[in-house]
């Protein structure tokens, strides 16, 4: 091994390139982690909930050790308008098996310890270097450019987030469209425990998760979120930026009359916002899906387009975990083999085809284009809770239900209902 | 019934480390004024701005590092768009 090589260098220590870097010290190879912020998790945000999977595989019982916050056991979807809401709630206890569970957490500190953890098998971090640049000789990814720096490696993998420049300057990502991505905004706002447990109907430990459909992306293709941090809460949303021209207020105005919201208020009541953050997310589906392996490169995690929205989950980090592990699973063959060619690595894609990550980005991939109907956000959120006030509210002579249900199904229009149930029931 | 947001305060709380005088973004001279609308309304951060004489503001200092004005006028009112320079720009403490 020369000094000045490498066998892998990863660009970005979040949950894909540190995964990949645990795994791949975990089989010997000299691997460094080059991550743009001062520590890893620096510039890494979600939601956001973790579900537990993927990583369980890798690290059993994980959260015994890692910094999780609370575990999800009270699922809540919200249908909004501008002042109601109708919520179905189901509540499940934690599960025995820890692969079933979700946690929330925070990027910040979780990634720095997963990080601490392929550090304990041997990678190393260079924190707070910026990759400018990848070298190329013969079409073949030999190594990084940081300023004036160069180091080189038999194998680069781009773990540089949803807007992976270097993704896009070797012409494997296209660059990120608005039509496949929307923007997430979050303020994390700290209450006590207690007001926390009392509020969402949780124990120690214990957590929520709940989602927004309606009122909080503006009756756009989007949606609002609620996650019980152990001591503080996040709430946020998300919009697809292709509705951008659309919107009849600003992003941050949605965040605010979410909060405001008379659902949301007495949630937050009394909380203190301690951050504020964004991030895009990819959202385009298989549709976006880059090339992922070429000669001596992979790409993994958000780069790679790995994301699922299907309405009433939200998955991100567990596909990125999974991702690491199938780069690292053909890092490790290439190695042995000595074959840093795009055939050789292409081990990565086999891998990831015959994974819960391309099954499920299959399964679901006409989702994307069934969620981006106005009807979802807006008539059938208006719909819900226009029949609930119906159904709730007496004043004089009750009307028989069938008949109280017409006028709002109407209003949808039947032949709407039919097809969208349709062409929901289909999408999953 | 809104309450007029301020996106100042919200970013105030934020750990930046600014790298001053080295903007990672940068805008066209004379920007369309309907791209420059669309990131008025989409900047998570809220730093794409008119004063009240409706002349354009921007800075970079608040940015959340998200992409979104890369996404949406990359190619039609940005210059630059790249990260900060490692070490720079926000750092998450929750995250």
């Amino acid at each position: 091994m020369s000094e000045e090589k490498f066998d892998a260098i990863i660009v970005g220590a979040g949950l894909a390139g540190s995964t990949c870097a645990y795994l791949l010290a975990q089989a010997g190879l000299e691997t460094i982690v080059i991550e743009r912020g001062n520590f890893p998790g620096a510039k890494n945000m979600t939601g956001g909930r973790l579900y537990a999977h993927s990583l369980e595989k890798i690290i059993p019982n994980f959260a015994e050790e890692a910094p999780i916050e609370r575990c999800i056991v009270h699922e809540k979807i919200s249908f909004m308008d501008g002042e109601r809401s109708t919520t179905l709630d189901h509540a499940s206890p934690e599960s025995d098996d820890p692969a079933n569970r979700s946690y929330t957490v925070m990027r910040s500190k979780f990634d720095q310890w997963l990080a601490e953890k392929a550090e304990d098998e041997g990678a190393g971090y260079i924190p707070g270097i910026r990759v400018d640049d990848l070298i190329v000789r013969d079409g073949k990814v030999c190594g990084v450019i940081a300023g004036e720096d160069e180091m080189e490696a038999d194998i680069v993998i781009l773990a540089d987030g949803v807007n992976s420049i270097l993704g896009e300057k070797l012409g494997m990502v296209n660059k990120v469209t608005p039509h496949h991505c929307a923007v997430g905004v979050k303020e994390v706002i700290q209450l006590s425990k207690q007001q926390i447990n009392d509020r969402f109907g949780c124990t120690e430990d214990e957590g929520a998760a709940w989602l927004f459909a309606g009122m909080p992306s503006a009756g756009h293709m989007g949606g609002g979120f609620i996650y019980t941090n152990e001591d503080s809460i996040s709430l946020g949303l998300v919009f697809g930026l292709h509705n951008i021209a659309d919107a009849n207020k600003s992003v941050p105005q949605m965040l605010e009359d979410f909060k405001n919201h008379p659902t949301v208020k007495p949630l937050v009541e009394g909380g203190k916002q301690i951050e504020y953050s964004a991030h895009v997310v990819p959202e385009g589906g298989q549709d976006m899906l880059p090339k992922m392996v070429g000669d001596g490169v992979m790409i993994v995690g958000d780069a790679a387009g790995l994301c699922l929205n299907v309405g009433y989950t939200v998955r991100g980090m567990d596909l990125a975990v999974a991702s690491g592990e199938a780069a690292a699973k053909a890092a490790i063959k290439a190695k042995e083999a000595g074959d840093f060619s795009e055939s050789s690595l292409s081990t990565y894609t086999d891998v990831l085809k015959n994974s819960f990550v391309m099954k499920d980005m299959e399964l679901y991939k006409t989702f994307p284009s069934f969620m981006d109907n106005t009807r979802m956000f807006n008539e059938y959120p208006s719909m819900v809770t226009d029949i609930m006030d119906d159904l709730f509210t007496i004043n004089g002579p009750s009307t028989p239900l069938r008949k109280m249900l017409m006028p709002h199904l109407k209003k949808v229009g039947f032949m709407n209902l039919i097809k969208d149930g349709f062409k929901g029931v289909k999408a999953l | 019934m809104s309450n007029p947001v301020n996106v100042d305060v919200k970013l105030g709380v934020n750990k930046f480390f600014v790298d001053e005088g080295t903007p990672h973004i940068e805008l066209v001279d004379d920007p369309d004024p309907k791209e420059f609308a669309k990131l008025e309304t989409a900047c998570p951060a809220g730093l794409y701005k008119k004063d009240e004489d409706g002349e354009i503001q921007f800075d970079y200092a608040g940015c959340l590092e998200c992409g979104t004005c890369r996404i949406l006028c990359g190619k039609t009112i940005l210059k630059r768009w790249e990260y900060p320079n490692g070490t720079f720009g926000i750092e998450f403490r929750c995250g």
